[in-house]
């Protein structure tokens, strides 16, 4: 490879040709500053913030687009550097609408880290700030562009990584501003609620519906009786919230937690996660079925729907590909319709007095909360959804010394779970959990991987795809003997179209698909943790992995609880009882945008 | 001077040069042009000493020969028809009556650095000649078919923004996408319009060229002074005698200028539009107008003592505060500070000495903004404030 010599505050350094003048400064150890630039996104080169000297040049030059050339001599810190540095830092406060003691953000705000750090001046400049009204309309991301900086970070997540392009600069000059389709506010847009846009935000200008203060009060009631239901990739990242390094389990420490927070009982959506690998399991055998024995035309290859973010991009990209997605309620909505029925009835609880919470790693879990279908139960089946940002303000609020607290176990029933569903927070992991089951299943064996761990369906490549070869299997699955089940993993919305335009042309030969609409899956969802990288997603999935092999037991079918549900409730997976309570339809959302 | 002697002076410069205006057999030059190998085209061009008519003055030679050197099957030259500085309206003229000049040097531009498509962008406000501008591009193509030259042509309209001028800005806006300035590097001769090699030159610029051609080099290097050769096409307006479009040789001193076009009131003028630079009666006499003083894509603003600088500054920072496009902080920001900043000056609600700080904050943008906008607006904030203090702040 062409490798380019160049000097950084005199620091002589040897990088790829094509790298940039930023990328070089961090192979000398030199940390310059930046806004705009995400390492997720592509280049913008517009905050100006990374600007740096270069020795013979009269203009700076914003060190995150300038290629790194020989023979360059950068510096990063002169009087030139640091006063337009601090200048673009007062320009930017000043169309800013700070409001820092009362944001959301504060404590985690770029722009406000770089204020301090440059001590820029917030009232140089005269406040041009836009004073308009936040945009409230969705249930899950609340957009107030009177603190929008215009970086881009948003427009570039929202287009490069998920495909949906709901956000994108509008106007020029001083009305320039980050909207959606003819300014609509962000409910009637093609927005699928992920969040990522909230992940790279730099400051308060994106952020999460907040729904603390409505849990408080729940929990303050004594009338009420709280359950929470947790959800896999927040016990691997809530951590960071509190002041731990990427990468920690910290189960233990969290259900402490929110025992102390005062949560009548502290349940795991792992649990559903187990009874969803058994209805969606058995779902698609009956598909294969129902295909290859009795040749119906059924919807193959079958898509997972456990990620809301992803239904709703379906239903508004692709719909006619909807018979193709799982009929499965997400494990969210599957637990909410379960706390207000069988774990109701087996505590002796009237549901009305129960107030369902549950702990997401994601923003898009508000939004299909909120879905009108989603209240099975007779009630609303989930009434609260929090990011894992939320419950960690909320545990900063109960004044609890997080990295203190003794481990606690989950409250019980619906607390039991499994390293199958675990796993379900990271990419790859339904399709894993899923074949673990099926397989066994099918062949009364266990999938022929080393450990249990299905090595091809792992890691971060944005499509995946696997096979795994079915032989000598039970008698009553006979039809299925020699079959080679071939599957997909797409994480990311870009990488879900391209897998969905190779489907819907008829080109993709899978019988199962697994879609998660953030990269990375769940550990890197729209309500974890800020910041996000590429390095911390692999830290917080490789402990979601940890958590998966700590487990006992590690196949969602040996759930005793989950056979006790069926033994006692269900009765069978996609029985009368599932079907009311554990399944779903889906509406195209075609033209929905236009007619609003 | 009296007005006789302006009259003779004027039309003793003006057939000096007489270059765009005068009529030639432009298929006549393109066959030239044709029978000349590639790099003599170049050479021809880099040796008459032409530099960008825009106004930033870029050589036009070494342009063309960055693209030549690039090895692509696809390469464009674009004709950069935004004519959109405000005082600045010679472009049109120059369409109106000299299209075939102007497409004759496209052609030839092809010619030396291997291109095969070209375009015209046309500003979205000259939308009223596309359809001539289009038959007279037509009518080229044929001639190119029939020449063996393997080149198109066609127009292509703008949409109103001024940013859209700056070249990389107007590729995307030709790509139908937001009209941002990109990051350089890359630069177009290497990666333009879709991303291919590509030289892109002003209306008048391509003009010229085909008059080199014709004429020789010598007779456009003959003209002017050594940094700044050849002839000129100015757009005057303002408090002038006379106004309008003429010809001219560049190296004049402003007082030169003043002299001919003046009311024998002006007090100032502004060079190269609203982000060109403005030079106070003062400096007249030791201003060369050329890019070894002040370079312009041919605007020339007088105005004389009835004239308020304040409202000339403000009226320019309005402009650049909607016609920023937005992206960068310094540009988009800085435009609408310089504006609140000499508003709230005036009114009192800021002190004097806070002019100061604006005119930092407008240098911080001539070097740190992304491209050619934000940057200039240094010129016209600085010197106007400089030389006029007593105006701004009272």
């Amino acid at each position: 490879m062409d490798t380019v010599n160049l000097k950084i505050n005199n620091i002589e350094v040897s990088v790829p040709k094509g790298a940039t003048i930023l990328d070089a400064a961090k192979k000398a150890g030199v940390r310059i500053p930046t806004l705009c630039h995400h390492d997720d996104l592509c280049v913008a080169g517009n905050c100006r913030v990374c600007v740096v000297e270069q020795k013979g040049a009269w203009a700076l030059k914003a060190s995150c687009a300038v290629p790194a050339e020989n023979g360059m001599e950068i510096l990063t810190n002169t009087q030139k550097v640091r006063d337009a540095r601090k200048t673009i830092i007062e320009l930017l406060l000043s169309e800013h609408a700070g409001e820092c003691t009362s944001c959301y953000r504060s404590g985690n705000c770029e722009l406000q880290a770089l204020a301090q750090e440059y001590l820029a001046n917030g009232n140089k400049y005269i406040d041009v700030a836009k004073h308009v009204p936040v945009d409230m309309s969705s249930p899950s991301i609340v957009k107030d562009d009177s603190k929008c900086i215009k970086c881009t970070r948003c427009v570039r997540t929202c287009t490069e990584l998920q495909g949906v392009s709901a956000l994108w600069s509008s106007n020029k000059g001083n009305h320039t501003k980050i909207s959606t389709f003819l300014d609509k506010p962000m409910h009637y847009v093609v927005c699928t609620n992920c969040g990522q846009c909230i992940n790279r935000c730099p400051t308060g200008a994106l952020t999460e519906r907040n729904y603390i203060e409505d849990v408080w009060r729940a929990i303050d009631n004594p009338d009420i009786h709280v359950v929470v239901q947790t959800a896999p990739a927040v016990r691997v990242a809530i951590g960071e919230e509190l002041g731990m390094a990427p990468g920690a389990v910290v189960t233990g420490k969290m259900v402490s937690a929110m025992k102390k927070m005062g949560f009548d009982s502290v349940l795991d959506t792992d649990f559903t996660a187990d009874l969803t690998i058994m209805e969606e399991g058995t779902e698609l055998l009956v598909r294969l079925k129902e295909a290859l024995v009795d040749k119906k035309n059924v919807a193959l290859p079958m898509m997972t729907s456990c990620s809301p973010g992803w239904i709703k991009f379906i239903e508004h990209q692709y719909p006619q590909l909807l018979d193709n997605l799982s009929t499965c309620k997400s494990p969210q909505q599957m637990f909410g319709a379960l706390a207000k029925t069988f774990y109701a009835k087996k505590k002796g609880i009237d549901p009305a007095k129960i107030v369902s919470v549950s702990i997401m790693p994601c923003t898009a879990k508000k939004f299909e909360a909120n879905r009108p279908e989603m209240n099975s139960s007779g009630f609303r089946d989930v009434d609260y959804v929090l990011t894992t940002r939320e419950l960690g303000h909320m545990i900063r609020q109960a004044g609890l010394n997080f990295t203190d607290l003794a481990d606690e176990k989950f409250d019980s029933i619906m607390g039991d779970s499994t390293g199958a569903a675990v796993i379900f927070g990271t990419t790859g992991g339904v399709m894993e959990a899923a074949l673990r089951t099926v397989y066994e299943l099918v062949t009364g064996r266990e999938v022929p991987f080393t450990n249990l761990n299905i090595e091809p369906v792992r890691g971060m490549d944005g499509v995946k795809s696997a096979s795994v070869k079915i032989d000598k299997v039970k008698s009553e699955w006979s039809f299925l003997e020699g079959a080679e089940l071939k599957v997909a993993i797409a994480h990311g919305l870009a990488n879900a179209d391209k897998l969905m335009k190779e489907v819907a042309a008829g080109k993709a030969q899978y019988h199962f698909i697994e879609i998660m609409a953030c990269p990375g899956g769940c550990i890197g969802g729209g309500g974890q943790p800020i910041p996000t990288s590429m390095d911390i997603r692999k830290k917080r999935a490789a402990a979601i992995y940890v958590a998966d092999e700590a487990h006992a037991i590690r196949k969602s079918h040996d759930n005793p609880e989950v056979q006790a549900i069926y033994k006692e409730f269900l009765h069978e997976p996609l029985g009368h009882h599932s079907h009311e309570l554990l399944h779903t339809h889906y509406y195209s959302r075609k033209g929905a945008v236009k007619n609003h | 001077m009296d007005n006789n002697t302006k009259q003779k002076k004027l039309a003793e410069l003006q057939g000096k040069v007489n270059l765009i205006f005068s009529q030639i057999d432009c298929v006549k030059v393109l066959d030239k042009a044709l029978a000349m190998d590639s790099q003599k085209i170049i050479e021809d061009v880099s040796k008459s000493g032409l530099r960008g008519r825009g106004g930033a003055g870029f050589n036009t030679g070494m342009k063309w020969k960055g693209a030549a050197e690039v090895k692509d099957d696809i390469k464009y030259v674009l004709c950069n028809a935004d004519e959109g500085e405000p005082g600045t309206f010679k472009d049109r003229r120059i369409l109106e009556e000299q299209a075939d000049k102007v497409i004759a040097g496209m052609a030839i531009c092809a010619k030396a650095v291997g291109a095969c498509e070209g375009y015209i962008y046309l500003r979205g406000e000259y939308n009223f000649m596309k359809a001539k501008l289009q038959a007279g591009c037509d009518r080229w193509n044929k001639i190119f078919s029939d020449k063996k030259l393997n080149f198109k042509m066609s127009v292509r309209s703008g949409s109103g923004a001024y940013v859209c001028g700056e070249e990389t800005a107007l590729m995307e806006s030709m790509q139908g996408n937001r009209g941002e300035p990109r990051n350089k590097p890359p630069f177009p001769v290497v990666e333009g319009f879709l991303n291919k090699p590509t030289v892109i030159n002003n209306v008048e610029t391509l003009a010229y060229v085909t008059t080199i051609i014709n004429d020789g080099p010598e007779k456009f290097s003959s003209l002017g002074t050594k940094t700044s050769m050849g002839g000129k096409v100015f757009s005057v307006s303002g408090d002038a005698e006379v106004k309008g479009i003429y010809e001219l040789p560049l190296g004049m001193t402003i007082q030169e200028f003043v002299d001919i076009f003046g009311d024998g009131d002006t007090k100032a003028v502004q060079v190269g539009g609203a982000s060109g630079s403005c030079v106070p009666r003062k400096n007249f006499d030791k201003t060369i107008i050329g890019f070894e003083g002040v370079p312009t894509g041919g605007s020339m603003m007088l105005f004389n003592s009835s004239r308020s600088m304040y409202n000339v500054l403000r009226n320019y920072l309005e402009f650049f505060e909607e016609e920023s496009c937005g992206q960068c902080t310094p540009c988009r920001v800085g435009c609408q500070q310089l504006l609140k900043g000499i508003e709230a000056i005036r009114s009192g609600e800021k002190p004097q000495e806070y002019l100061a700080e604006l005119q930092k904050l407008a240098s911080t943008m001539s070097i740190a903004s992304k491209c050619g906008l934000g940057q200039s607006l240094a010129n016209p904030f600085n010197t106007i404030t400089r030389h006029f203090r007593e105006e701004i702040c009272y």
